[in-house]
């Protein structure tokens, strides 16, 4: 079930593969989302980050006046790259060969995995460093390499404590982001052999012990083989853009001699000059900093400076099914700013885990599943494009501008419309509740009925507020299981008799409060 | 065991990786999408581009920004003119017994520093490096908007290894080095951009614990900038015929 059918011959766009792939959780959203919320410290600490990077961000994208004009530029650019696609990467291979790098490409995962892992065996390699690179993470390559006996440590301070604990990564930006100084000082206590136990958990001596224990393994790199990923590859130069805060991307790549970079084939960037519109997005957008402190450039190899050897790994698995849907072809667009992570109110509470996949938050709920296809209901990734209230948030602070809400409403419907085509009949909850109510409500009658009998049926708590609804209200079964509703004193429609008495003047709202009190909520609205 | 947890994407026997993925990125553009296609020539390019008036700006309101900015990240900054250089220079080296210059940076520049120079000649190793204090080194462009040194591999700036391990770096930043934004310190690192460039705004930090910011991960712990801005203007009067010389900013390379 992994060929999306286009209805031509020849070569078809592949999902990806799902054996090495960390793409699909076992589990469906609302099943680990619940599991996720029972964890306090998790929820507190993710409120704290997500509030924090949000403020930030939004206080240095208000210096550039330009950024909406900065924000049609990228989004424009990020179009350029997926229209002529084919030819750009066509373009990048010619650029890095002809700076004295290599160019692979690796279909899916496993390819991928092949032709790193071969790469490092043959330089008699048993240990290698990474620089934080999603792309590594979604293809399982340290798993990869430790099949084939050679050891990836994680050079980034959050990569390293998730290495560390065993753990998998919860955020783009700040995969630790689960674990607080407590949790964190226990980790290193327990798996750095040569550490001071009367170390405490201030943040600046857990970074020192991290600077300590890797620059032991950085000052060894002579002879080695670093793997990173890439924020930005330029077609015309060949250049590769690496964006970090550390100094541990510096480190993997100008120290050893051999260096390896990931690279899924939608990040490129059409010219050199580009690179002026999206080192102005990325870093506000992601950090909230103006900009990062640092971002290495560079170009295949250079004679005398940083490695000797470059291999470039254009990576697909799955890039090219999604680029086959023209309505969801866009969420190849991101560069992976997490911005829209950080105002989604969905993730704000589950965190990152509950996407089971690499990319969490809104771009995942759009990004994984067209990766991976929707194989049926039990697809684990098939809740993803419902994990989401469309507020809309996530379209406001994209540097790209991808339009998230539009394209999680295209994959429900077509996840729906597969659902039908599969078993031909109406199924679930929401189907049978929507025939209820359409039934109900082209009856002006029936409808005053059930609603005039719904208070009768007297769900209504102390507080005032709706409580769980028994199932004979026909309209919505289960809407009420988790959500209390205000109750109201008057119908809609009873109010809007009473308004059409009065002459078309607003009638006092039944709540009693007049629109005099709530001056914004013409916004609100 | 569901449908996903088996399939596995085909692969075309016969066909190398790179023609499947090009074929598979063809076969998947065949369907179009509503908007036009975007050409190169369709980027709206409306934001504040390197041609625009801001560019040109007072150049000591330029600096002025550029200090704030870094200042901001905590850099330590410190401003002199060409003849008081040695000294902020000694200044801002101090502490360090040991520092490694590139090969090209005046030897002016120590001219008041009293420790061990190493002249880079590309032999050191990074166990050696990591022993040296500190790092002395030119730039080629600052971007004052964001506070952000660029420096190119070549005699000035040095290879990015020496930059990288002693825990000290020192740049001098020359006046006509800096410009105002992002676009033209972009446009300026194009003039040669397949030479390895590092972009530094502010020491190494991260925010990984608990987001507390914690500075000096593993690049270097402290970075001293050092602008070396024009003479101050003489008092109008004696001179009428005396030459222009403050450099403006935008103009030179
Ligand atoms: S979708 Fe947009 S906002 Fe979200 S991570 Fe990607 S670029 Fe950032």
């Amino acid at each position: 079930m992994s060929t999306v059918h286009l209805g031509m011959p020849g070569v078809r766009p592949q999902h990806a593969s799902p054996g090495s792939s960390h793409l699909r959780g076992d589990r469906s959203f609302p099943a680990k989302a619940r599991t996720e919320l029972a964890n306090p410290v998790l929820r507190q600490n993710l409120q704290h980050a997500t509030s924090t990077i949000q403020a930030k961000r939004a206080s240095v994208v208000r210096e550039v006046r330009d950024w909406q004009k900065l924000r049609d530029a990228g989004s424009a650019l990020k179009w350029q790259v997926t229209d002529h696609l084919p030819e750009m990467l066509v373009q990048l291979e010619e650029s890095v060969q002809a700076a004295g790098g290599t160019v692979h490409w690796a279909r899916d995962a496993e390819e991928a995995g092949e032709i790193v892992t071969r790469l490092v065996l043959e330089r008699g390699q048993q240990e290698v460093l990474k620089v934080k690179s999603m792309a590594t993470q979604e293809i399982g390559l340290n798993e990869t390499l430790a099949h084939a006996g050679v050891h990836a440590i994680e050079s980034d301070l959050a990569e390293l404590i998730v290495q560390l604990a065993g753990d998998t990564p919860s955020h783009i930006l700040v995969p630790a982001i689960h674990r607080n100084r407590a949790e964190i000082r226990e980790i290193f206590l327990r798996t750095m052999p040569d550490l001071d136990p009367s170390i405490t958990d201030d943040p600046a001596e857990l970074a020192g012990a991290a600077r300590r224990f890797l620059r032991e393994k950085f000052l060894d790199m002579s002879g080695s083989v670093a793997i990173s990923g890439g924020n930005f590859a330029v077609a015309d130069t060949g250049t590769v853009a690496v964006v970090e805060s550390e100094g541990n991307g510096r480190m993997c790549l100008t120290l050893p001699r051999t260096l390896i970079t990931v690279l899924g084939i939608e990040k490129i960037v059409p010219s050199f000059q580009d690179l002026e519109v999206f080192l102005q997005l990325l870093p506000r957008s992601s950090t909230g900093e103006r900009m990062n402190p640092y971002t290495t450039l560079f170009t295949g190899v250079a004679e005398g400076d940083g490695p000797q050897e470059f291999h470039l790994v254009l990576l697909d698995n799955g890039r090219s099914a999604v680029l086959a849907d023209p309505e969801g072809r866009s969420a190849l667009h991101c560069i992976r700013c997490s911005a829209c992570l950080n105002v989604c109110p969905v993730y704000e509470r589950t965190g990152g885990h509950a996407y089971g996949s690499t990319y969490p938050g809104p771009i995942g709920a759009i990004l994984s599943p067209q990766m991976t296809g929707v194989t049926g209901p039990d697809d684990p990734n098939a809740s993803l494009p419902y994990a989401s209230s469309l507020c809309g948030a996530c379209y406001d602070v994209c540097p790209v501008k991808i339009d998230i809400p539009s394209i999680l409403v295209h994959l429900r419907a077509k996840e729906v419309d597969q659902r039908r085509e599969a078993s031909g009949q109406f199924h679930g909850t929401w189907d049978v509740a929507m025939r209820g109510a359409s039934k109900l409500m082209s009856s002006p009658r029936a409808y005053d009925a059930a609603v005039r009998a719904s208070s009768a049926l007297g769900a209504v708590k102390r507080t005032g507020n709706i409580g769980k609804l028994p199932s004979a209200l026909p309209l919505i079964p289960g809407w009420t299981d988790h959500r209390d509703l205000p109750v109201p004193r008057q119908s809609f429609r009873s109010w809007w008799k009473d308004r059409e008495r009065h002459g078309g003047a607003p009638a006092p709202r039944p709540d009693g409060d007049g629109p005099e009190d709530s001056p914004a909520s013409g916004e609100d609205a | 065991m569901s449908a996903w947890q088996d399939a596995r994407p085909s692969r075309v026997a016969g066909m190398s990786a790179r023609d499947e993925i090009l074929a598979r990125l063809r076969s998947a553009l065949e369907v179009p999408r509503r908007d036009e296609v975007t050409e190169p020539g369709d980027v709206p390019r409306t934001y504040q581009r390197a041609d625009d008036r801001a560019e040109g700006s007072d150049p000591a309101k330029i600096r002025q920004l550029l200090v704030k900015r870094l200042e901001d990240y905590t850099a330590t900054v410190h401003r002199t003119t060409e003849a008081g250089l040695p000294e902020a220079v000694a200044a801002a080296l101090e502490g360090a017994a040991s520092v490694i210059v590139p090969p090209g940076v005046p030897e002016a520049w120590l001219a008041s520093s009293d420790l061990s120079v190493t002249r880079d000649d590309g032999t050191a190793g990074p166990r050696a490096l990591d022993r040296i204090d500190a790092v002395l080194t030119g730039c080629h462009t600052a971007i004052a908007t964001t506070g952000t040194i660029m420096l190119r591999s070549d005699d000035l700036s040095g290879r990015r290894a020496i930059s990288l391990l002693p825990d000290l770096h020192v740049i001098v930043v020359q006046a006509d080095q800096i410009v105002l934004g992002v676009p033209r310190g972009i446009e300026r690192m194009g003039e040669d951009p397949t030479a390895p460039w590092t972009m530094i705004s502010g020491p190494s930090a991260t925010s990984d614990i608990e987001l507390s910011r914690v500075e000096g991960v593993h690049g270097p712990r402290r970075l001293h900038i050092v602008i070396v801005e024009p003479e101050p203007e003489p008092e109008p009067g004696p001179a009428p015929d005396a030459p222009k010389t403050a450099p403006t900013s935008q103009e030179t390379s």
